[in-house]
């Protein structure tokens, strides 16, 4: 072999990963060769000389994660983060798509700010993004935005949202819905009423009455979700629910899906692990919308997201700075960041727990929401002539503790301290490592 | 160390009777021609008040100078509160100045419980949102405890006592405090309230709950009535202040139906007419005067024993 055969052409054989494929126990071990933007070829037996080796025995290779639910704050809030930080972060969390929700400053409710986005994303490189379009002009709720030249702009937007707020007029939550029909759009909703939730601060029950913050009941969630499954099922339109957080709201989404509704749904990766417990040292790190709910809350998630009633994980990171945060409870802003913890989060709370097998972590965090996402090109299972888009996750990796500084700009992890199992080894976008070692590649 | 008084539930029923006790013990200075102790000689607090409360920062203020402490009057308005400057930085620049213990009142739930993360001297719950007003429920048990066992009551909590509880519990500060430190002295604690005013998760407290007001009064030993805040009458907790009144105020033909030793209370300020009728506030029967001079004798107590050292709990855990 001379020294020319030798040369790296870009391409990684990554060898003795075990695929997940659901049902069967034992998976083999094999081998993935990426090349030319994607997965060449997968077997026990490959070689190529020419491409670089990573020895991946012991872990695992999901599809690259996707996330429908992502606050890069940019523009407009760059002290809390960057289109560069949030993806970074995001590949360090094993994403290599996520959704930059609208809510910025300027909001997201034109071509202009959604093809800015979307350009930012594409230069930063760390993932793709898939910018989100408000539903209404500046989220205020009164007039639809332009969802249809959103659609048609560079930016190829198909997902809407008021997200920080709710599209709670039922009128224009009628109206979004079906106009987004004539692009195979959905409409992601962040079920809140607003009346019901004025002031409101934790989580109604025990918590909340001890502590003195103003209770946030699940009906204020549960009702907007009851009527937007019944408009999407008048409209014949596609719902999508956010950051679900009560039990009753995944029986809601239950029933809906079972009279064949076109509904999906998320949650969050700290609405499966955290209750208002937590709020008990008025510490605003644990303050988020929609609020963390009870043990019985979380349990029933959990069912949920295995038995598919709920979709997907988004994780709805949320960084904020410093300040927003270090302050009195009432104070402070709502949100927690998450991309960086996710996957171990989901470990913890579905796989350890039996709930869910890693084909069914691959389902509910790559391929159900890039389709939700209407994401040609991610979520596809890893299969020869598949894009490059990798995890490689160490499940076995010894139980850490969280600490806040990461690639994200901001500090407001909700799981600092915390250990969590499992490790993000590296992550591929189109064949190239984004992550290599826990680190950015 | 932490030795901060910021819930009543902190307090455990050896904790809450040593200050009780204390607060007797001081309580006999009043009496004196020089009601000044060398105590806290040398020893600054702060009353960092946020909201305006008088007759609050004034009792604070007096407890602490008949200690001989330094008082410091921090208010919100006119200071750099007022320019936007955090809870966190006003703390540590009282911090730097040396405070040995801060008083604190606060719009928020939980400032206190911050604070005291931010600060290395005491940290006293002057009144955190609608969270606790733990030296209120203090007062109020010594008021109890001196009206209906006698000034000689040392070492006696308030077992068998039934306490009722009226009005807006639900943004009461002082309900919240007197539940948990009423209860953990045995006093048999009921709330009576429209629904509307009362937390959904009141099940989960150590005390009753009634709607009906005239079927507790007979059976109380102490009625305690809370102040109505001019923005509840707006916003649909009860249709009108006159049907309020009506239904939860205490006039002289409810209080007709307390027993004769009964004793009737209000942390103050009142709405006369709303939930008291001022033939009540003014009769015998009203300890609100004296809950306002047993308020100085008992945040002397507290100070002199948090900046003496004590740490709450000092005996168990009280929850």
């Amino acid at each position: 072999m001379t020294d020319d055969a030798m040369t790296d052409d870009g391409s990684w054989l990554i060898k003795g990963v075990t695929v997940p494929a659901s049902g069967k126990h034992g998976e083999e071990r094999t081998s993935i060769l990426l090349g030319s933007g994607s997965i060449t070829a997968i077997g026990p037996d490959l070689d190529h000389p020419g491409a670089r080796i990573l020895d991946a025995g012991g872990l695992i290779a999901l599809p690259g994660l996707v996330d429908l639910h992502t606050h890069l704050r940019e523009p407009g809030r760059e002290d809390a983060e960057t289109v560069q930080t949030g993806t970074a972060a995001a590949a360090l969390g094993g994403y290599t798509a996520v959704h930059a929700m609208a809510n910025t400053d300027p909001v997201a409710d034109t071509a202009g700010v959604v093809e800015q986005v979307w350009r930012l994303g594409r230069t930063a490189g760390h993932c793709d993004v898939q910018p989100v379009g408000a539903v209404t002009v500046g989220l205020n709720g009164v007039r639809l935005a332009e969802l249809g030249t959103m659609a048609d702009s560079a930016a190829r937007v198909r997902v809407f949202s008021d997200d920080g707020r709710c599209v709670s007029d039922p009128l224009l939550m009628r109206r979004a819905l079906e106009y987004v029909k004539a692009f195979g759009g959905v409409i992601a909703q962040h079920a809140q009423d607003p009346r019901l939730t004025e002031g409101a601060q934790l989580n109604e029950g025990e918590m909340s009455a001890r502590l003195g913050l103003a209770g946030w009941p699940a009906v204020a969630e549960e009702a907007v979700i009851a009527r937007d499954c019944l408009l999407a099922a008048h409209v014949g339109s596609a719902l999508h629910v956010c950051h679900v957080s009560t039990a009753g709201s995944a029986e809601i989404i239950r029933w809906a899906k079972s009279k064949g509704w076109p509904v999906t749904a998320e949650v969050t990766p700290h609405h499966l692990l955290l209750t208002d417990e937590l709020a008990a040292g008025y510490d605003p790190v644990f303050k988020v919308n929609p609020p963390l709910r009870t043990e019985a809350d979380v349990a029933e998630l959990r069912r949920a997201l295995a038995d598919g009633t709920i979709d997907c994980v988004a994780t709805d990171h949320a960084p904020h700075p410093v300040e927003a945060k270090e302050t009195e409870w009432a104070e402070a802003a709502f949100g927690m960041t998450g991309l960086e913890t996710a996957l171990r989060v989901v470990q913890r709370a579905m796989v350890d727990t039996g709930l869910l097998d890693w084909a069914g972590v691959a389902d509910r965090m790559s391929v159900r929401p890039a389709r939700i996402g209407r994401l040609p090109g991610h979520g596809t299972p890893l299969a020869p002539g598949a894009p490059g888009h990798l995890t490689l996750y160490d499940p076995a990796a010894p139980a850490e503790a969280v600490t806040p500084a990461g690639a994200s700009k901001s500090r407001n992890t909700p799981f600092a301290g915390m250990e969590l199992p499992g490790r993000v080894v590296a992550t591929f976008l189109r064949g190239v490592p984004t992550a290599l070692d826990g680190k950015l590649a | 160390m932490k030795r901060h008084l910021i819930s009543a539930g902190d307090l455990s029923r050896a904790d809450a009777l040593l200050i009780l006790d204390t607060a007797e013990e001081l309580a006999h200075l009043a009496d004196r021609p020089i009601k000044k102790l060398p105590t806290l000689r040398g020893r600054t607090v702060v009353n960092l008040f946020y909201e305006d409360s008088t007759r609050t920062r004034i009792s604070f203020e007096a407890a602490a100078k008949r200690l001989s402490a330094d008082v410091i009057n921090f208010s919100a308005k006119g200071s750099s509160v007022a320019k936007g400057e955090s809870l966190k930085d006003t703390a540590l620049t009282l911090e730097a100045m040396g405070a040995d213990a801060v008083v604190i009142r606060h719009g928020a739930s939980g400032a206190a419980h911050r604070l005291a993360g931010w600060v290395q001297g005491s940290v006293l719950n002057a009144g955190d949102g609608t969270h606790e007003h733990p030296t209120q429920a203090l007062l109020d048990a010594f008021t109890i405890r001196r009206r209906l066992k006698g000034t000689g009551a040392r070492g006696a909590g308030l077992d068998g006592l039934r306490v009722t509880v009226v009005g807006d519990v639900l943004h009461s500060r002082v309900a919240r405090s007197n539940v948990l430190l009423l209860s953990t002295l045995g006093a048999e604690v009921t709330l009576a309230a429209p629904p509307t005013l009362l937390p959904l998760a009141v099940g989960s407290w150590p005390c009753a709950v009634s709607y009906d007001l005239d079927s507790e009064l007979p059976k109380s030993d102490v009625v305690m009535m809370l102040r109505v805040q001019q923005e509840r009458m707006t916003a649909a907790y009860f249709p009108s202040v006159r049907e309020y009144s009506r239904r939860y105020g205490l006039d002289a033909a409810r209080m007709a139906r307390l027993p004769g030793h009964a004793i009737v209370m209000h942390p103050g300020p009142m709405n006369r007419g709303v939930e008291i009728a001022a033939e009540v506030a003014d009769s015998v029967r009203s300890t609100i005067v004296e809950q306002v001079a047993n308020g100085v004798t008992t945040r002397m107590a507290v100070l002199y024993l948090l900046l003496g050292g004590m740490e709450f709990p000092a005996t168990g855990v009280a929850r």
